[in-house]
């Protein structure tokens, strides 16, 4: 499950900059005007490496530390069905996770190298894995609308013009589709269930409406996004085009089983164009720099799993192997 | 055929598998490497999944209560679970080394149950048995690989399996119907599964360079098959069944 990428000035700035060939650079973007994907090994600009990069690395962190809030439910679910659904659900995370650090390690970067990124700071990961699961209700709330939303972005993402990141995402919305049917299916239920089960539910709905406002990033006013990354289709559609989408997909399936948002200006308005009220972008913010409720936590125990299990890793190891970008 | 006697196996059976569930799926996150997390929630899938067919015979043959009740309503007494699936994930050391030693029994048990003459535990077995193969290569492709890795790897193999075989042996501790299943040619009997399963495991353990632990008759922990328990179960049990009791009842 992954939100979406956005710059900060600096970086966006240095986007517009480039030397490289220009003969090269025509080449490589007629080629994506071509609608052909680029592949490994292949020339490609040094900041198309790089965004790029970033955005898998990102969205593989997402996937990982996705599973923290979500794992912790495992063993609480409430009966055979649910428990084997998200254990096969958290599974397909972590999987995506590897697929994703095997995407972007064609891009010359090491799983080790981007796990130490993950968990020094320098590399970030989807916003809302940093909110609590306070309840069960939080793992349906997660598994249908943080799973729809990952959807929309991913399915966009597909699109792209990075041939192992689309071939990994294809197979992430795949599986994503069948998360959100087990999401969807448990909110149902919590919804047209007992009266203690649709206030738990409520409860969980009015924490999680902010962040997945929050989820597809800041608003396109302020969103320093290039034009570059759009035409070398690193990235396909602005956060606001693609939060729209997911409201107008979803704010429907919410609201007919009896479930009420926390925004009294929510509405779609004549052009198609869902208002809100402001969510805080200053939480966003917040947040993204490492002081929301769970940023601690999270990387607390994904330094855990990777401190005290080195030994098994060094053990794996064999000296004399050299490692070797993987073609796809 | 004993009906006592066939449920008291259903339910040792499907209370290790449920329990052993348990541990392994804490596992989700937070393993070694990627690849571990995926192995180890793939094991609490078909763990999870044999209990929960274990019960659904007892459901379906013997007029017992639905899986969901057997394994969410229970006293921590009632449960029927060797210790050695109880106890918590600790290290990754542990872990891997209780898997080792149970699916090896689990492996032998299920290959014996394929001949039971309680055709619906014959049946099931045909198909766990198969699933159990793949924990066993997994486990012993790890066993090995980390007792002939480095010094510190090897050296921590070899105490996770001095510390597990106690409860191990304890996987075997016969019920008061171990006669009668014998007899009526349900189950093999523990002390024959004892027996494959120490041959199984001690070659398997000296081709890993490790020494196999000589474990006294008295240090064996006996108990769970009888309801007497570690401390960690009756948490564990409290957490599996903390949604469910917020609202006794409620369909989720």
């Amino acid at each position: 499950m992954y939100g979406n990428t956005h710059l900060t000035e600096e970086e966006a700035k240095r986007l517009n900059v480039t030397d490289e060939d220009p003969e090269k650079l025509a080449a490589f973007e007629a080629k994506i005007d071509r609608g052909e994907k680029i592949e490994p090994g292949e020339w490609m600009p040094k900041e198309y490496r790089k965004q790029l990069l970033r955005m898998i690395e990102q969205h593989a962190h997402s996937e990982i530390v996705g599973a923290l809030p979500e794992g912790t439910w495992i063993t609480r679910a409430p009966n055979f069905r649910r428990k084997l659904a998200l254990i096969a659900k958290v599974q397909d995370e972590v999987g995506h996770g590897q697929m994703l650090y095997s995407a972007a390690e064609t891009l010359g970067k090491t799983r080790e190298e981007m796990l130490n990124d993950l968990m020094n700071g320098k590399s970030k990961y989807s916003n809302v894995f940093n909110y609590p699961a306070n309840t069960w209700a939080d793992i349906a709330v997660i598994g249908f609308l943080v799973d729809a939303a990952a959807i929309v972005n991913q399915t966009i993402n597909s699109k792209g013009s990075y041939g192992p990141y689309c071939r990994a995402l294809e197979r992430i919305c795949y599986e994503e589709a069948f998360h959100l049917k087990q999401g969807h299916d448990n909110f149902v239920y919590l919804a047209t269930g007992t009266p203690h089960q649709r206030a738990m539910l409520q409860e969980a709905m009015n924490r999680w409406y902010r962040p997945l406002i929050h989820f597809f990033g800041p608003p396109d006013r302020n969103s320093k996004h290039s034009e570059k990354l759009m035409k070398w289709k690193v990235k396909l559609a602005s956060n606001d085009a693609m939060r729209n989408q997911f409201l107008d997909m979803y704010v429907s399936k919410i609201q007919e089983v009896g479930i009420t948002l926390p925004d009294p200006n929510l509405h779609k308005n004549a052009d198609g164009i869902w208002e809100f009220s402001d969510p805080d972008w200053d939480e966003f913010k917040r947040v993204s720099g490492g002081d929301g409720p769970c940023n601690k936590e999270r990387l607390e125990v994904r330094r855990y799993a990777e401190m005290a299990h080195r030994w098994v890793r060094e053990a794996l190891m064999n000296p004399s192997d050299k490692y070797k970008i993987p073609l796809a | 055929m004993n009906k006592e006697a066939i449920k008291e196996l259903l339910y040792k059976m499907g209370d290790d598998a449920l329990i052993i569930g348990h541990r392994n799926s804490e596992w989700t996150g937070i393993g070694p490497l990627l690849e571990e997390d995926l192995a180890f929630a793939s094991m609490a899938q078909d763990k999870v999944g044999h209990a929960q067919a274990l019960y659904q015979i007892s459901h379906e043959v013997l007029g017992d209560k639905d899986p969901d009740t057997i394994a969410f309503q229970r006293t921590e007494k009632e449960f029927k679970c060797c210790q050695l699936v109880e106890l918590p994930i600790g290290e990754y050391d542990f872990s891997l080394v209780r898997h080792f030693l149970f699916d090896h029994a689990e492996l032998i048990r299920y290959e014996m149950l394929t001949a039971s003459s309680f055709k619906p535990l014959a049946q099931l077995a045909k198909k766990v048995k198969g699933e159990i193969k793949y924990h066993v290569m997994h486990a012993d492709s790890f066993l090995k690989q980390l007792a002939k890795g480095t010094e510190e790897s090897h050296a921590r193999m070899q105490a996770a399996l001095n510390f597990a075989m106690p409860f191990a042996y304890g996987i075997f501790e016969k019920s008061e119907y171990e006669d009668v299943l014998i007899k009526e040619g349900i189950f093999g009997g523990e002390e024959m599964l004892r027996e494959k399963w120490l041959e199984k495991i001690s070659a398997v353990v000296t081709a890993a360079g490790l020494t196999m632990p000589q474990v006294a008759d008295s240090k064996i922990v006996y108990g769970g098959r009888k309801g007497y328990h570690s401390k960690f179960l009756e948490p564990l049990l409290d957490e599996m069944t903390e949604v469910t009791r917020t609202d006794p009842g409620a369909e989720w």
